[in-house]
This record gives C-alpha cells, sequence and structure tokens, in this order.
C-alpha cells in the first residue's frame, strides 16, 4: 500500500482553499441546507410523499468533492441524492417539482426524491437499491475507459452499503481493468439505525479496498476542505491511469435515516455535539471570518440562497402534476 | 411577517398524529433546526424543527393534543413586534384534482393482417451458432459503441463458442472477459450503456443472470421511466435459457416469463438461426434493454439462413412456420421444433395444424395470434417452461378477451412439468414436452 501512504501525505500537503473558493463552497453547503430544511418543510405539509432522505449534515462531502471535478466527470449515488443534485449544478426548482411529483420536476414527477437524472450535469442517479449504484457508477468509469477520455465516475455510497456483495464485487472489476473511478463512501456513522461498528469488521472503510490493491484515505468530511484536497489526489490519481480509488469520509447526519425515522439509536446529545462542534457551514463561516469576509458579505449569500429556496418551493407547489398521459411515455425508447 | 407552523406529517402514512409536548414556549426565539415539539405518529415518537426563524408568538395546539390533522397550524412565528393576529391562514396542501385514469396503455398499432416475410433472396444452410457470432460481428463492425462482455467470451472463443473468432477480429478492449461476478459486470454494463455505450452482456446461461437480477431490472429496465426519458439503456443480455441436457434443476430453467412480466424490457426467443441473426441484429441496434433467450440444444441445428450482408428481422412480429386450418400452434424458441414435429404427426391423421413462432415475447405479436385462430378456432401453446403464470398463460387469456367468440373449444396448454428438473435421464424426458404431448392436447380439442 506505498501509494496509499503516499497520497495521504500528499492529500495533508495540500493548503487550504483560496477566499473565493471557500465563499463558493460556503454558499454551496448553505444552498443545499436550507434546501433541504425547505424539502422537510413541504414533507411535513404532505407535499412530498413517500421517502424522504435529508442531507443536512453531510453538505461539506459532495460540495469538496465537486470542486474537484470538471465537466464530463460522471456523478452517482444513491437515495440520499438531493444535495449531490445541487452541488452538479441542477436546478433547485426541477429537483423540489420532483419531489413534489409535478410535470416540471426532473423526471416529470415519476422518479420523486430518490430518483432523479441529469445528462446535461453528468448526474446518472439517485438509485433506490443499496449498492446497486456502485456498479453502476463502474460502469460509467469502465465507458471511460473504453472511449479512452480522462474523465472521472465519482462513485457515492453509505457506510450501510459498503458491506453489499456487488461493491466488493465492483472493486475488483475497476481494480482489475484500471477503471477511473472513485469511490467515496459517506460513512455518516448509521446504515439506517444500525450504527457501522454494529455492521461492518472493518474498522477502517478506506482500506475496504486493500485487498485489490485500491488506495484509500479517511478524510474528514464535516471539513469542506479537507474534502477538497482529498479529493484533488483521487482525482489526479484516476486521471493519471491509476485505476480507482477509495475516499472514506467521516461525516454525520443530523436528520433521521428518512422523514419517518425517529433515530432512537442515538442521543440528542451525540446529534448536538456534532452540529455545535463540528458543523460544516459553520466551520466555513469562521473560516471566512478569519480570511478577513465581513458578515454582510455572508449575510448576502444568505439571503441569495434563501431566495433561491423560496422560488423553487413556490414553482414546486404552483406546478402542475403530470397530465395522465404522462403514465405511458417513457416505458422504452420509440423508434 | 408571521408564520404558521403546521402539524407535519412525519411518515408516509401519517393522517393525524398526538402533540406530546411543547419544547419552546410562547416568547421564545426559534432558530431554523431547532427542536420546537415532540410528535407521536402512527410509527414512533418524532421531535419536530423548525425551518423559519422568529418569536414563538402563539402556541395554538396544547401539549397532550391527540388527534391533530396533518397541516393542522400548531403555533405561530413572529417576527418582533408585529401583530400575530393578522397570521395568515394556513396554505392548503395542494390537494391533487380527481381526474380519470387512462383505461389502457395506448395499443400498437395492430396489422389489419399480418405482414408477409420480406423475401431476403439466396438462403445457405447455417448453424444458429454461426448465426449467432455473424450477427455480433456485424454490429461491432458497424458502431464502434457496440462491445461484448461476459465469462470466457475472448480467450476462451465463449463458453459455447458462439463468440469463436470475435477477440481476434476485435480485440480486448471490445471483447472482454469478466470474473465469474454476474451482478457487479452486469451493473458496470448498465451503467456503460446509460452513459452512451451499446453493451451486449453474455450470460453463461440465463441461470447464473438470477445473481444479476436487481440490475436487469431495477435498474436496466426502469430507469428510463424514472428519469423522464433522459437515461435510456441500450443493452442486450443474450445467452442460454432453459433445458440443455442432464444439468439438472439449477442449470435448466426457462425465465421467458420472469422476465416478460416486466414493462421496460423487451424479450426475444429465436428458434431458427434466421431468427437467432435477423432479431439479435435488431436487439442490439435497439434503443431498450433487451433480453436474448437463446437455447442451448439449437446452437448446433443448421437452417436455411439469407445470405444479403443487410438480412434483418423486426422486434415483434411472429412468424407463421406453417400455414394451417384446424388448430393453432403457438410456440417460441425450442418447442417450435417441438410445435413443427407434432404439426407433421397431426397431418398425418388428416388434422392441419398452423405453427406461429412467436419470436418476440414483449412485445408479443397478439394479432398473428388472433388472425389465426378465428381462421382454426382452437389454441394450443406450447413452451418449456412452467405454467403457472407461464407464456401460455398470457397467450390463451388475451385470445379469451380478444376472439372468445370464435373458440370452437377452451385454450389449452402444453408446457414442463411443475417440477425442478430432474437430472435421471428418463426423468427428464418425464418432464419436457414432447411432440406426443402436442398431439395429445390437439386431440382432445379436434
Amino acid at each position: 500500500m506505498a501509494k496509499a501512504g503516499e497520497a495521504r501525505k500528499r492529500g495533508k500537503a495540500q493548503t487550504g482553499l483560496s477566499k473565493d473558493e471557500l465563499l463558493r463552497g460556503y454558499r454551496d453547503m448553505q444552498l443545499i441546507r436550507r434546501f433541504e430544511e425547505r424539502a422537510g418543510q413541504l414533507y411535513g405539509m404532505g407535499l412530498i410523499g413517500g421517502f424522504c432522505h435529508l442531507y443536512i449534515g453531510q453538505e461539506a462531502v459532495v460540495v469538496g468533492m465537486q470542486m474537484a471535478l470538471k465537466d464530463g466527470d460522471e456523478v452517482i449515488t444513491s437515495y440520499r441524492d438531493h444535495g449531490h443534485m445541487l452541488a452538479t449544478g441542477m436546478a433547485p426548482r426541477g429537483v423540489m417539482a420532483e419531489l413534489t411529483g409535478r410535470a416540471t420536476g426532473y423526471s416529470h414527477g415519476k422518479g420523486g426524491s430518490m430518483h432523479m437524472f441529469s445528462k446535461e450535469k453528468h448526474f446518472f442517479g439517485g438509485h433506490g437499491i443499496v449498492g446497486a449504484q456502485v456498479s453502476l457508477g463502474t460502469g460509467l468509469g469502465f465507458s471511460n475507459w473504453y472511449r479512452g477520455n480522462d474523465n472521472v465516475s465519482v462513485t457515492y455510497f453509505g457506510d450501510g452499503a459498503s458491506n453489499q456483495g456487488q461493491v466488493f464485487e465492483s472493486f475488483n472489476l475497476a481494480a482489475l481493468m484500471k477503471l477511473p473511478v472513485i469511490y467515496v463512501i459517506e460513512n455518516n456513522k448509521y446504515g439506517m439505525g444500525t450504527g457501522v461498528e454494529r455492521a461492518s469488521a472493518s474498522h477502517d472503510l478506506s482500506q475496504n479496498g486493500a485487498a485489490w490493491g485500491i488506495p484509500g484515505m479517511q478524510v474528514d468530511g464535516m471539513d469542506v476542505e479537507a474534502v477538497k484536497a482529498a479529493a484533488d489526489v483521487a482525482v489526479a490519481h484516476c486521471r493519471a491511469g491509476g485505476g480507482p480509488y477509495l475516499l472514506e469520509m467521516k461525516t454525520y447526519r443530523y436528520r433521521g435515516h428518512s422523514m419517518s425515522d425517529p433515530a432512537k439509536y442515538r442521543t440528542r446529545e451525540e446529534v448536538q455535539k456534532m452540529r455545535t462542534e463540528r458543523d460544516c457551514i459553520e466551520h466555513a463561516h469562521t473560516r471566512l471570518t478569519e480570511l478577513g469576509v465581513d458578515e454582510a458579505e455572508l449575510k448576502r449569500i444568505d439571503d441569495e440562497v434563501k431566495a433561491i429556496v423560496q422560488e423553487a418551493a413556490e414553482f414546486a407547489q404552483s406546478s402542475p402534476e403530470p397530465e395522465p398521459a404522462e403514465l405511458w411515455t417513457d416505458v422504452l425508447v420509440e423508434g | 411577517m408571521s408564520t404558521q407552523i403546521l402539524m407535519p406529517a412525519l411518515s408516509p402514512t401519517m393522517t393525524e398524529g398526538k402533540l406530546a409536548r411543547w419544547l419552546k414556549k410562547v416568547g421564545d426565539d426559534v432558530r431554523a433546526g431547532d427542536v420546537i415539539a415532540e410528535i407521536e405518529t402512527d410509527k414512533a415518537t418524532m421531535e419536530v424543527e423548525a425551518v423559519d426563524e422568529g418569536r414563538l408568538a402563539r402556541i395554538l395546539v396544547e401539549e397532550g393534543a391527540e388527534g391533530v390533522a396533518v397541516n393542522t397550524p400548531i403555533a405561530v412565528l413572529g417576527a418582533d413586534g408585529e401583530d400575530v393576529a393578522t397570521a395568515p391562514a394556513a396554505p392548503k396542501a395542494a390537494a391533487p384534482a380527481a381526474e380519470a385514469m387512462p383505461a389502457a396503455a395506448p395499443r400498437q398499432e395492430a396489422a389489419a393482417a399480418p405482414e408477409p416475410e420480406r423475401d431476403w433472396g439466396p438462403t445457405k444452410p447455417t448453424t444458429v451458432r454461426e448465426a449467432l457470432r455473424d450477427a455480433m460481428a456485424a454490429e461491432l463492425r458497424a458502431d464502434p459503441n457496440v462491445f461484448l462482455m461476459g465469462e470466457e467470451v475472448a480467450q476462451y472463443q465463449g463458453a459455447y463458442k458462439i463468440s469463436q473468432g470475435l477477440l481476434d477480429e476485435f480485440g480486448p478492449r471490445r471483447v472482454i472477459d469478466t470474473p465469474i461476478t454476474e451482478h457487479a459486470f452486469t451493473g458496470m454494463a448498465v451503467g456503460a450503456a446509460m452513459n452512451g455505450l451499446r453493451p451486449i452482456v453474455e450470460f453463461m446461461t440465463f441461470n447464473f443472470a438470477m445473481q444479476a437480477m436487481d440490475q436487469i431490472i431495477n435498474s436496466a429496465a426502469k430507469t428510463l421511466y424514472m428519469s423522464g426519458g433522459q437515461m435510456g439503456c441500450p443493452i442486450v443480455f443474450r445467452g442460454p435459457n432453459g433445458a440443455a441436457s442432464r444439468v439438472a434443476a439449477q442449470h435448466s430453467q426457462c425465465y421467458a416469463s420472469w422476465y416478460a412480466h416486466c414493462p421496460g424490457l423487451k424479450v426475444l426467443a429465436p428458434w431458427s438461426s434466421a431468427d437467432a441473426k435477423g432479431l439479435l441484429r435488431a436487439a442490439i441496434r435497439d434503443p431498450n434493454p433487451v433480453i436474448f433467450l437463446e437455447n442451448e440444444m439449437l446452437y448446433g441445428q443448421t437452417f436455411e439462413l439469407p445470405t444479403d450482408a443487410d438480412f434483418i428481422l423486426p422486434i415483434g412480429k411472429a412468424k407463421i412456420e406453417r400455414a394451417g386450418t384446424d388448430v393453432t400452434l403457438v410456440a417460441f424458441s425450442i418447442m417450435v421444433g417441438v410445435a413443427m414435429k407434432a404439426a407433421e404427426a397431426l397431418a398425418e391423421v388428416g388434422i392441419s395444424a398452423e405453427v406461429i413462432n412467436l419470436r418476440s415475447l414483449r412485445p408479443l405479436d397478439i394479432d398473428t395470434v388472433v388472425a389465426s385462430v378465428k381462421k382454426t378456432s382452437r389454441i394450443v401453446t406450447v413452451e418449456e417452461g412452467w405454467s403457472f403464470a407461464g407464456i401460455g398463460a398470457e397467450v390463451n387469456m388475451q385470445v379469451i378477451e380478444q376472439c372468445f367468440d370464435w373458440l370452437d373449444a377452451p385454450p389449452a396448454r402444453v408446457h414442463g412439468l411443475d417440477v425442478p428438473l430432474p437430472y435421471a435421464a428418463n426423468l427428464e424426458k418425464l418432464a419436457l414436452p414432447q411432440p406426443d404431448w402436442v398431439v395429445d392436447a390437439v386431440k382432445k380439442l379436434v
């Protein structure tokens, strides 16, 4: 594992983000946070149905990763996907309208919270079966390998999914074929209600690809700068033809697994401690203040984000439901 | 501006709940994310977090209140100095307008009469094996996005020698040996297809595709729909299906009805070399996921195959393999041969059987079947798989729906026996449809 050690060193050696980069990161994290809070509210009002898994707390992961990517890189994840969609640049109104099941949603109301896609933004979903996106994401990396381009596939999954058989099968395939795939384990400590230490015999998920020689790194997923630095290492490795890379993001979700989860498997104190001491947005806020950004500028960003989310929520509530005829479209590609 | 806090729905099924406890009192400042109350739902006690900021101006529902309907205003958040009495009424959740459901899928264009097969000119005897290989080679030549992957498809030349010579011609980037890892290589191929490539996935047999069923159904078949038409999945899953010879139950199952059950897939089952080549080329060109059910026992059989380099068949068209007037025999894959033998035997006793080779199970060319039944007034379906919820059950039901009045006898089914396929030679033969089973079934109808 010389490679992993080397990578770890290089990751640490990275300096932090510039003021402008960090401002951008702050803004993107705020957008996800405010969007998710609004989604939770609309769920409470009965405007969003079914399953709804909020990303609150984990924002630094997807925002930091996205900062290291270029146009053409693919992103795929599981059902806790709203943050990923916003980070790839998908329109908040289109995402929110899909949550409310409207014709103007990204999937015309046929996918919902867990199943949205954007070909334009190279976002490949939004998958409801735990772990399935890992093989699919490996296939996105395969398509880059097949075409001989230098795009990378960023394949997200949780600590819960990390025990699925096809995850390890995918590691083997990716390592065997040297596919450009960055596997990002978002370890938020709980697979639904089961703590990671009760689900996995592996205590360092970043080393879950070690048997296949996949370099891995544990990353502070509550710090957008640390995430970006690690992402840079992984992206460089993949683009240079080094094969897959595994990043374990140590993160935390503040809300339950889904909206109907009372989260009795952890204490209120545990959640509160993370929120007050480790919050990624508060952390960025502090860093920005240190860099000389004044409160007024941050307030301006907060207000801008608030307005975007407000507009998205209004759009999502005022848009029409899909026409009944939409039932029969897109079952097959015609012709 | 003041904001009403509404009783939230906290599970997909909650319509009302108990306001168990207030954690904030009137006059408290509330920040987004603060826990303000506890609510008992139909499932659990949940904490309610504030989304908006402000001062808790009024509590409208006291703690302990039961049966509080979702969306009832439970409190008012006010900005400083605002007269909370003017707080706006609760916004109503948009109720979906009651609307008539479309009764059924728009029917595909029903051909008034089956079109005659196009005449492709000269033919030559070719095995099904060669026909399949030639179809893949032609499409690999025509489209650089097409590739073949599976276990032993490259260096070994195919477990059943279907991919013989393809590695030499197309190289290891386009003819790819995979490890024995059906779940992940299927998912990988589906991901590649979602990104615009056109994989041909060979399963050594469809029995092993069970390992990958989730990726075939949940990922390949449903993504187009769930993405509102954005992400298609142009992919072919092919390999031998059904019983081979003396390989027992785990290696001898027909999956036709499993796949044909699912919208979002096309399902083809060729019999002859022409079916194999013409349909496989069409499958590779099709923008949808196609299940291509071959049969090991047919690989070595020889049929006449058009020599025209452009030969291709349309998906969704059955073929009348033998014309007749007294009974319609409907079969697919290897059972077409069984039906043809039965038709010969029936001819010797003066019964004229029409044999329909379905070729495509989804979409199903029911028009050709119905047109035939209107002529013969009797139908016997023949399939190797089990009868329960099988292809025969579906074909016969559709016949009943569409031409009940033309039937002179109840529809009948010939099928594999309702047991896991046994190993012993005599038992295996007893479990699989034979021509005389078909003859006997027909004789009961006429």
